[in-house]
């Protein structure tokens, strides 16, 4: 099985390439040639990638596939199937299921779904406490010993400080990462919106950006102490920020993710009452927004994960306040993030694509994919020129809760190769 | 589009016309024992007072002057027409028992009367009610006729019967209007 | 002239025009109220459905009684009987009203947005009796009213909202409405009581009452909200007292032609003590009076006629 793809335009943060004009050969699963033009030989299929970015396949390594338990809003199935739409090699799923995934007993079956049902590579990550009751560590060892790679109450905050520094002292030894969804839970005091200017007009019980940032703090200076990797989840306040910042400047092993929608959505969108833009943490204020765009550019946040967090029609068509929180994401990251930032001059396109490929991977201890000789072929092509309307009904999600609804973006993933195949065409996936 | 067809009334016509309303007024009820005025808005209102003037200057005592709004008693409120606004009623005396003389400028359908009598049976209970019109233009849709009537002047569907009044409008005159 | 749209969600999308069409039009409203047949036929045949979420008696009443004034025909759902206890989402009692030919729902309800939400969803009117914490329109209107009734204009006067400014819809609708028609408007209440960033929407807020007291021309006190809570926000009743509180002492404060306004019911002895409200500057039944002229205003206003501009003489 032969690949030929010309004409592209390659991105590698690895090998240091910014759309430079190559052509890809690739064999069985791996990359073999990559050079200005490689003879196309009968028996090859040939890709003609001319116009388009070649980058290294795209880790999203936030994204819950909600997979054992509410298999109505998502399966494994089609969360891959909509990870593979949005141009996604591998993604990382987390444990808030039914059950939770907190020791081997779910893991195993996750585990054997996956081999079935999965079209790209998915990690499962392990839950910090069991049950996600913040009150008892889960089976850290157990689950590090069948390849988990990372663990995260998210969804839930850790909010006993105290339980988190054992976590970390776990984390240390496992030499995995923790990753902290920050929201001290009596500062959060049952909001639902950022609070500020908006949460006042629409008179909406507000969150204070102090809750997420309260809880980095601990963290930080926990994950200082013990020695631990820490990884902050969907950083949403410039105050975080600069905690991450100075945490990096202090030598700190911490690294930091950001949405597609914190980065281009501020509080004012939830002025419609629309529930596809409640999310967790708050859309921000455009302060923020600005303030977590700089992070992203200048590497004091690592990379952009989607946070995907399918919820079904009935549960978001509720009042605002009763909604569950969450957006979907895998379908629409890259055209946001090409559309809104690399398009208008925001994120260049090397950063983005490590952003969205080689810093995910290496955060969860994964080798980064790359595109040269003798790596895995997994190559997400980008047409950074098509526009196209986003049609939630048309997603490979089950669920349709995106705030870009109908909005018309330019930059979009045009085809997904994996492990040699391309299994997925101008948005169709097929294996 | 209004264009101008002919004058019915000049100011002095019209001055006239009042005063002959006004002794009409006076012969019929025998004076002003238990009469009121009551203009409907809005050019009716400024023609009552007139009216109320001549009659306290002949009869020499006090005539109670009264302000309609008929706006919330129209038949066409529920139509896709215009919405009116809705004004103030000023009447500040009892009307039980009272003969009420209805003041308005030009009565054509005769609607508006219709939606004036509603309106003052709501607020008790008059003798009687007579309507004074400064003009009678014709084309009535309901059975309501005028006791005084100024001047009358037959009009074709598409023209228009303009009252111009100087408390209003800076000058009187009567004028016929067309609609192209 | 007329409201832009066919709903009241709030006193923020209006324009300070519309806000004045609406006071204009409650005083031949409120004239109607005061004679012997408190009637006009200008609504007749017209369906008012009263979609009440929440407790409210006062409202709900004064909604029914301006209705009925207007001879409009009225539903009120009473929710703890209706399907609606049943899981029958708002949207299809909605649907189910509108069905039985209403023109328009008055809907409160305790989840900020829900007006906002209906409206999008049906074809009929509605009217935003309370939205959790969001607006009460129609109260702050009824407020509007009564003070421009004794001050004959709104713009310039000093007014202080007084309360738990946080979880109040009655202070954010007052907040919009004055300050589009150019008061100045002060709030004031426990710290832990006050939203992030309310001054951007224009006000002032003080903590010494004793201080500012005596230049107001209004003062509205709002009730404290006990049953908005899932916390405490302040030490004691004692301290809201004798800090927020407009007890006996305080009236001395206030200058003669200064206007006292609650949108009731009152907690005596918390926001107001019982002689405040005897006290002849209080205007608090008034209130209530205007409250259904309002309401009528409104009414005519969302379903007479049509919604061109065109002189109608």
């Amino acid at each position: 099985m032969s690949l030929l793809i010309k004409n592209a335009l390659v991105i590698d943060p690895i090998t240091n390439l910014d759309r430079v004009l190559l052509d890809i050969y690739i064999e069985d699963q791996q990359i073999v040639q990559i050079a200005p033009r490689i003879e196309e030989i009968p028996g090859m299929e040939v890709y003609d990638a001319h116009g388009l970015w070649a980058a290294p396949g795209l880790v999203d390594i936030h994204v819950h596939l909600r997979q054992p338990g509410r298999e109505d809003k998502e399966t494994v199935r089609t969360g891959t199937l909509a990870a593979a739409a949005g141009g996604f090699a591998a993604v990382a799923c987390m444990p808030n299921t039914h059950p939770v995934l907190d020791g081997e007993t779910v893991l195993g079956f996750l585990q054997q779904v996956i081999q079935q049902d999965a079209v790209v590579d998915v990690y499962p990550i392990g839950a910090i406490s069991k049950g996600l009751q913040g009150e008892e560590l889960a089976e850290l060892t157990e689950m590090a010993k069948a390849g988990v790679r990372a663990f995260s109450d998210d969804g839930h905050c850790v909010n006993d400080g105290f339980l988190m520094r054992q976590a970390l002292e776990y984390a240390k030894m496992l030499d995995v990462p923790l990753i902290c969804h920050a929201e001290d839970a009596k500062l959060a005091d049952g909001g639902v919106m950022h609070e500020g200017y908006w949460s006042t007009v629409l008179g909406l019980p507000p969150i204070s950006p102090v809750a997420e940032e309260a809880i980095i703090a601990r963290d930080l200076l926990l994950a200082e102490k013990i020695g631990a990797r820490l990884h902050i989840a969907h950083v949403s306040t410039a105050g975080s920020v600069d905690l991450l910042r100075w945490g990096k400047a202090r030598g700190i092993r911490v690294t930091g993710e950001v949405t597609p929608h914190h980065l281009t959505l501020t509080d004012e969108a939830v002025s419609t009452f629309d529930t596809n833009t409640k999310v967790n943490p708050p859309l921000r204020s455009i302060e923020d927004v600005q303030a977590v765009r700089r992070g992203l550019a200048d590497g004091t946040i690592d990379c952009i994960a989607s946070d995907h967090a399918p919820h079904t029609r009935e549960e978001k068509e509720q009042e605002y306040i009763h909604a569950p929180f969450g957006l979907i994401g895998l379908e629409t990251t890259v055209p946001v993030v090409m559309s809104e930032l690399v398009g208008r001059g925001h994120l260049a396109p090397l950063r983005a694509v490590e952003a969205l490929s080689t810093k995910p991977a290496s955060i969860l201890g994964l080798e980064p994919f790359s595109i040269a000789p003798g790596r895995i072929a997994n190559i997400t092509l980008i047409d950074p020129n098509l526009e196209k309307t986003v049609k939630p009904d048309e997603f490979y999600s089950k669920s349709c809760n995106t705030p870009f609804a109908d909005k018309r973006l330019k930059g979009w993933p045009k085809a997904l190769i994996y492990h040699g195949q391309i299994i997925m065409r101008d948005g169709v996936v097929g294996d | 589009m209004l264009r101008f067809k002919r004058q019915v009334l000049d100011e002095r016509e019209m001055d006239r016309v009042l005063d002959r309303i006004t002794h009409q007024i006076l012969e019929r009820s025998g004076g002003v024992e238990n009469l009121v005025v009551i203009g409907i808005r809005t050019r009716g209102v400024p023609l009552a007072k007139r009216l109320v003037q001549k009659l306290e200057a002949v009869e020499e005592r006090e005539v109670p002057f009264g302000i309609l709004d008929i706006n919330l008693y129209r038949d066409d409120l529920s139509l896709a027409s215009a919405q009116p606004v809705i004004r103030t009623t000023d009447v500040p005396f009892d009307i039980n028992g009272k003969v009420v003389v209805l003041v308005d400028d030009v009565l054509f359908t005769g609607r508006t009367v219709r939606s004036a009598l509603d309106a003052l049976i709501d607020l008790g209970r008059p003798r009687a009610i007579q309507l004074a019109v400064l003009v009678d233009r014709g084309h009535r849709e309901l059975p309501i006729s005028a006791d005084f009537v100024g001047k009358e002047v037959p009009t074709a569907k598409n023209e228009v019967v303009k009252v111009c009044l100087a408390e209003i409008d800076g000058q009187d005159a009567v004028n016929l209007m067309e609609r192209c | 002239m007329g409201l832009r749209g066919k709903d009241l969600l709030g006193l923020q999308p209006l324009t300070p025009e519309e806000i004045q069409l609406i006071l204009e039009t409650a005083k031949p409203c409120k004239q109607i109220l005061t004679r012997a047949v408190k009637k006009t036929p200008a609504l007749r045949g017209k369906v008012v459905a009263n979609l009440f979420y929440e407790p409210s008696t006062r409202t709900r009443n004064s909604f029914e009684m301006a209705a009925k004034a207007m001879s409009a025909d009225v539903i009120n759902v009473a929710v703890a009987q209706s399907s609606v206890q049943k899981g029958e989402s708002l949207l299809d009692t909605a649907k189910t009203l509108c069905a039985l030919g209403t023109d328009v729902i008055i809907l409160r309800h305790y989840a900020a947005g829900s007006s906002t939400f209906l409206a999008r969803e049906v074809d009929v009117s509605v009217i935003n009796a309370g939205d959790g914490w969001h607006e009460h329109p129609t109260q702050a209107l009824l407020d509007l009213f009564t003070i421009q009734e004794h001050k004959k204009q709104i713009e310039g006067l000093r007014v202080l909202i007084i309360g738990d400014i946080l979880h109040s819809r009655v202070a954010r609708s007052n907040i919009w409405g004055l300050s589009k028609l150019g008061a100045d408007v002060f709030i004031a209440g426990p710290p832990t009581l006050i939203p992030a960033d309310i001054g951007k929407l224009g006000v002032k807020v003080v903590y010494d009452l004793d201080k500012f007291l005596p230049s107001m021309d209004v003062v509205n006190l709002l009730r404290v909200q006990k049953e908005r809570h899932h916390r405490v926000a302040f030490p004691s009743i004692r301290d809201y007292v004798s800090t927020f509180g407009l007890h006996r002492e305080r009236l001395d404060f206030l200058r003669d032609d200064c206007l006292i306004l609650h949108p009731g019911p009152t907690n005596l002895g918390v926001e107001l003590s019982p002689v405040v409200a005897d006290d002849p500057r209080a205007v608090i039944t008034e209130q209530v009076t205007n409250g259904v002229a309002v309401r009528m205003a409104l009414l005519y206003l969302l379903l007479a006629g049509g919604r061109i501009d065109e002189p109608v003489d």
